[in-house]
């Protein structure tokens, strides 16, 4: 299922080489836990032995404004962490959409909030995974966990990392959280990734 | 080595000093380095014997690490571009007092206030002194996380080894960007070699003196050549460089920091393609690697200099290799940050006008 930028290359001698290195936009407004799914992603291709860079948008940002993080995952050391193309997007709401649409590589995937995005990609050359993420969350009685409930459907559908590494990172994250809330994001991490498997089965 | 942990550019530095043994801090905020005291107020406080002070300007934080120093205990400062300019006057000072220093400057786009972006606009002002007189300080490039760690604790020796402010020169991208990173044990200040030079009462010694005026021209002279020396000597012995690939290479790629990052991505990209493209990367960017790249000349021909400004270290290395190799320059000024596959077209272009392929 994971999808990345391969370049299968032959030298002179014939000897060829691959390369892999995925990445993937987190945008949404300031309180979404955007900028959270990023570390979490980044986190657990860590603990995978990854290479993955974390980089935040920065600067002249207002309170509940707009936030972006690039998240690099890579077999090879990074050489930029910026993503000029991204092979996934995860778009928490409506400006996210028109900001980052037009981005995404060829082939690449966009994770949307159908909460919150009632839009859809104009272009036909990637693939959308609408997610009602708030809804899941509040279903679940966690309503701050949708961005939990987004990174547990894009591990699942992406295989950038495994659900066993997400939940792992999460729970050293929020060591200071304790037990209970660990449980409701492990919780909430399973039915994202319950919710795209059953899409695509169905 | 400990645990790896997932950490921001500026969070590192401002860990890494603390693990040198730096125990006193002042600064005042701008982006894209506010993190790094945001990180260390918190970290000083845990601290007993730590003094962390937010400045009411950068003239201000400058002249505090300058006081800090000459009590003898490891003392820092950050900011970016337009802070560091303010600073200068006291990078100064501190070189003709000889003070040891570490400064990080976390650059950004300019001329003036500029904009917030990562840039290498910086590398003139950083690698000529700064500020007014005849001095250099030392100036290290770090170009990843783990570097970011292993540089900020050796600025610490070097400052106190040569009694001389260091700068750690790093952009946007590396004070804010996060990378997996380690730390080594921290150094505990009291087991660092005792400083013989320090202000810390005259009790039961003869007095001593840490002043830059000199206004006996005979004396100011002896002084300056005593500086000179040890810069010579720092030449001599401190210059650092990583070089990448260049054993076949018949074009060298020479970039520093986040541009030599994305450059090693470009030349792995052209190497795919069969191009025998290498990189040097110098480390210290005063003192500058120049045997290093003048030895490049035997075998490479063509050097491509690769900056995020519109040319500033290729004076340094037309300088070193002279009439022995040609060198050709691209750069993005302003906080652009090129992507390794621009570079990559650069060599390619440059390999097939030169027909070295």
């Amino acid at each position: 299922m994971c999808k990345k930028e391969e370049l299968v290359l032959k030298d002179r001698e014939g000897l060829s080489y691959t390369m892999s290195i995925t990445k993937t936009i987190f945008s949404g407004f300031g309180g979404q836990g955007v900028l959270m799914m990023g570390y979490v992603l980044a986190t657990a291709g860590m603990q995978e032995d990854k290479h993955v860079t974390y980089l935040p948008s920065y600067g002249a940002e207002v309170r509940g404004g707009t936030a972006n993080c690039t998240i690099t995952v890579s077999d090879d050391p990074i050489a930029s962490p910026v993503a000029s193309f991204p092979d996934f997007a995860v778009l928490m709401n409506t400006p996210s959409l028109m900001r980052f649409e037009g981005k995404v590589i060829t082939g690449g995937t966009v994770f949307l909030n159908s909460d919150m995005v009632e839009l859809r990609p104009k272009r036909g050359d990637v693939e959308v995974v609408a997610i009602p993420v708030n809804t899941i969350a509040e279903r679940l009685g966690n309503a701050r966990g949708a961005n939990m409930v987004m990174i547990g459907a894009l591990a699942q559908k992406t295989g950038l990392v495994s659900l066993d590494s997400v939940i792992k990172s999460i729970k050293e994250i929020f060591a200071t959280k304790g037990a209970k809330v660990h449980e409701m994001n492990t919780l909430a991490i399973k039915e994202g990734a319950a919710f795209v498997e059953e899409q695509s089965s169905s | 080595m400990g645990k790896k942990r997932l950490m921001r550019g500026s969070h590192v530095i401002a860990e890494a000093a603390t693990l040198a043994g730096c125990r006193f801090y002042a600064g005042y905020p701008i982006t894209p380095q506010n993190e790094l005291p945001e990180y260390l107020s918190g970290r000083f406080a845990k601290l007993e014997d730590a003094t962390f002070i937010q400045a009411e300007s950068e003239l201000a934080a400058i002249n505090m690490v300058m006081g800090a120093s000459m009590t003898g205990v490891r003392a820092m400062t950050s900011s970016s571009s337009p802070g560091i300019s303010l600073k200068q006057e006291g990078i100064s000072y501190m070189a003709g007092m000889e003070l040891p220093a570490v400064v990080a400057n976390i650059m950004r786009g300019g001329p003036g206030l500029g904009n917030i972006a990562p840039s290498q606009q910086d590398y003139f002002q950083a690698t000529r002194g700064g500020g007014h007189g005849d001095y250099r300080t030392i100036v290290l490039a770090p170009h990843s996380g783990q570097e970011l760690v292993t540089l900020t604790m050796k600025a610490f020796d070097l400052a106190d080894t040569y009694r001389t402010p260091v700068i750690l020169l790093g952009d946007g991208l590396m004070g804010q960007m996060m990378e997996p990173v380690t730390f080594p044990e921290p150094i505990e200040p009291s087991a660092l070699p005792k400083k013989e030079w320090t202000l810390d009462g005259a009790m039961e010694r003869d007095s001593r003196l840490i002043c830059s005026l000199r206004l006996d021209p005979f004396k100011m002279e002896q002084h300056n050549w005593k500086l000179a020396r040890k810069y010579a000597a720092i030449c001599e012995r401190e210059t650092e460089h990583e070089s990448y690939l260049l054993d076949d290479a018949v074009v060298a790629v020479v970039a520093f920091g986040t541009a030599a990052r994305i450059a090693k991505g470009a030349v792995n990209r052209v190497r795919k393609e069969g191009l025998k493209a290498g990189l040097f990367r110098p480390i210290t960017l005063w003192p500058f690697p120049e045997n290093e790249i003048r030895a490049l000349t035997r075998s490479v021909k063509h050097i491509l200099v690769f900056e995020m400004n519109f040319g500033q270290m290729v004076e340094d290395v037309r300088l070193s290799v002279g009439e022995k190799a040609t060198v050709h320059f691209h750069g993005r000024p302003g906080g652009i940050i090129s992507t390794p596959h621009e570079i990559a077209d650069a060599i390619t272009r440059l390999v097939y006008r030169h027909e070295l392929c």
